[in-house]
């Protein structure tokens, strides 16, 4: 067995290098990367993109917290609403990993999410 | 961190994503909101023990992976043995000091109902019987969805699916959903839990109790599936909370023994309202409706008499 003497081999096991050919992959199908499906975009997925009108928006985090792709971001960036009212967060889309389910939209209580078509 | 303190706000769920966007769940999917938030609650010293099925294929395309907390691959069968020789094997080597013995690492299986009610119930059995510190998470999407929708144990009563189909002879499936919460219950395990995600902060809670049990604890958690079910995709909440507003799926937990309704329905909706969202529901006659209305008018009062009170009321059309 030489397969421990092998050139490059602690970046091959323990994943410090993502897999370009068939040697770059790791032994014993170990996925050293955590979370890198989000290199995955799934915006083709779509027909309808949610559009989220910050004036209406009254932060109720319901839509980050229903979304099942995890791609409504909480940023903390300050709006001022046209009526005066002060917000310490935002939501925002991320339109790589948005599959345009509808979910947020469906269930945000003030309507300020629109599904907006992809294509005209 | 793992969120150790049940939560009154939704604006105490952390922000930090554990299973993370970019896997390849349908549009809508049920569970794999509730992956979202139950990595949320284990934090980063949790191992999760996943059986296959749609959770696992479609959070770990090789070589990639949608979660960032150490995770094991399965068979169908298995995830409570796994689970439980991971426990056993954590306890081993703090024992023998190769790991920090203050260290808690929290060892999560997951799996489907078909896994769970089915193939994997004796693995599952014999975890709750060792009394193994495992919380185990079945998310139930009513069939065996990964292999395109065939029935389970959990299928309910009048569903369709590829093998219950619906013609002259067979209207759907004629047997109804096995109570897996009676079989953990029989075990005497210290927690048992059902949740639901249109109900967030309840499904939170029960994370964070089984989290915090030592020894089995079991959360059975109702996941929509849009092609399953035959939803549109941006009905999977809707229809999850219909699910509780019918008395079709009661908010369940019981601790050392004592049962308790979490979530109370003083005025239950007709279950025509939940399958008539559903296209797996579709073929069903009035008739067909009225039978299923009374058998889950006879659950809630099983589950009333069980908890000692009205926790769930009559139907208020
Ligand atoms: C022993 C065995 N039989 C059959 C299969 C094929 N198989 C993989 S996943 C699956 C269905 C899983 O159903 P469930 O546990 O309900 O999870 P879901 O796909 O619905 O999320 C089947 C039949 C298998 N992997 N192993
Ligand atoms: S449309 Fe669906 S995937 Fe896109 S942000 Fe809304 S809930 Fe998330
Ligand atoms: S659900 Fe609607 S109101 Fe609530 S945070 Fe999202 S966009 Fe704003
Ligand atoms: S088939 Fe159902 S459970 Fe499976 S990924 Fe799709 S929506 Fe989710
Ligand atoms: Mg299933």
């Amino acid at each position: 067995m030489s397969t421990n003497q092998e050139e490059g081999f602690p970046e091959r096991f323990l994943g410090k290098k993502y897999p370009e050919t068939m040697e770059d992959l790791p032994i014993a199908a170990i996925v050293p990367w955590p979370g890198s499906t989000l290199d995955v975009t799934t915006h083709a997925w779509r027909t309808f993109r949610p559009v989220i009108n910050q004036d209406k928006c009254v932060r109720c985090r319901l839509c980050w917290i229903y979304c099942p792709d995890g791609a409504i971001l909480e940023v903390d960036e300050e709006y001022t609403t046209s009526t005066g009212k002060k917000y310490k967060v935002s939501f925002k889309v991320d339109y790589d990993h948005c599959k345009g389910c509808g979910i947020c939209a469906n269930e945000c209580p003030v309507k300020a999410i629109e599904m907006v078509p992809e294509m005209k | 961190m793992a969120l150790t303190k049940p939560i009154k706000s939704l604006w105490e769920i952390p922000r930090e994503e554990r299973f993370v966007g970019g896997h390849a769940a349908c549009q809508g999917c049920g569970a794999a909101l509730v992956l979202r938030h139950l990595t949320k609650v284990v934090g980063k010293d949790a191992i999760i023990v996943n059986a296959t099925g749609c959770m696992e294929v479609i959070s770990t395309l090789f070589p990639r992976t949608a979660w960032r907390n150490p995770w094991l691959h399965l068979a169908f069968e298995n995830a409570g043995a796994a689970a439980s020789g991971v426990e056993a094997a954590l306890k081993a080597l703090q024992r023998k000091g190769v790991l920090d013995k203050n260290r808690y690492i929290k060892v999560v299986a997951i799996a489907g109902d078909g896994g769970t009610f089915d193939i994997g119930l004796q693995s599952l059995s014999g975890m709750l019987e060792r009394g193994h510190d495992v919380m185990y998470v079945v998310y139930d999407n009513e069939a065996y969805m990964n292999t395109g929708i065939q029935r389970s144990g959990a299928t309910p009563y009048g569903a369709w699916t590829t093998t219950t189909p619906v013609g002259k002879k067979f209207r759907g499936e004629w047997r109804p959903k096995k109570d897996i919460v009676g079989i953990a219950y029989a075990h005497r395990i210290p927690y048992i839990a059902t949740a639901n995600p249109a109900y967030p902060i309840d499904m939170i809670n029960k994370f964070v109790k089984a989290y915090n049990t030592r020894g089995p604890s079991l959360v059975h958690v109702l996941t929509p599936c849009t092609p399953g079910w035959r939803i549109p995709e941006s009905k999977t909440i809707e229809v999850a909370k219909l699910a509780v507003q019918t008395g079709m799926w009661v908010l369940l937990e019981i601790e050392n023994g004592k049962p308790k309704v979490t979530v109370k329905v003083r005025k239950r909706k007709p279950v025509r309202e939940y399958l008539k969202m559903q296209g797996r529901f579709r073929h069903l006659t009035e008739e067909d409706i009225k039978k299923i209305q009374e058998m889950v008018d006879k659950y809630v009062e099983e589950i009333n008499r069980w908890v000692g009170e009205e926790a769930i009321g009559p139907v208020e059309e």
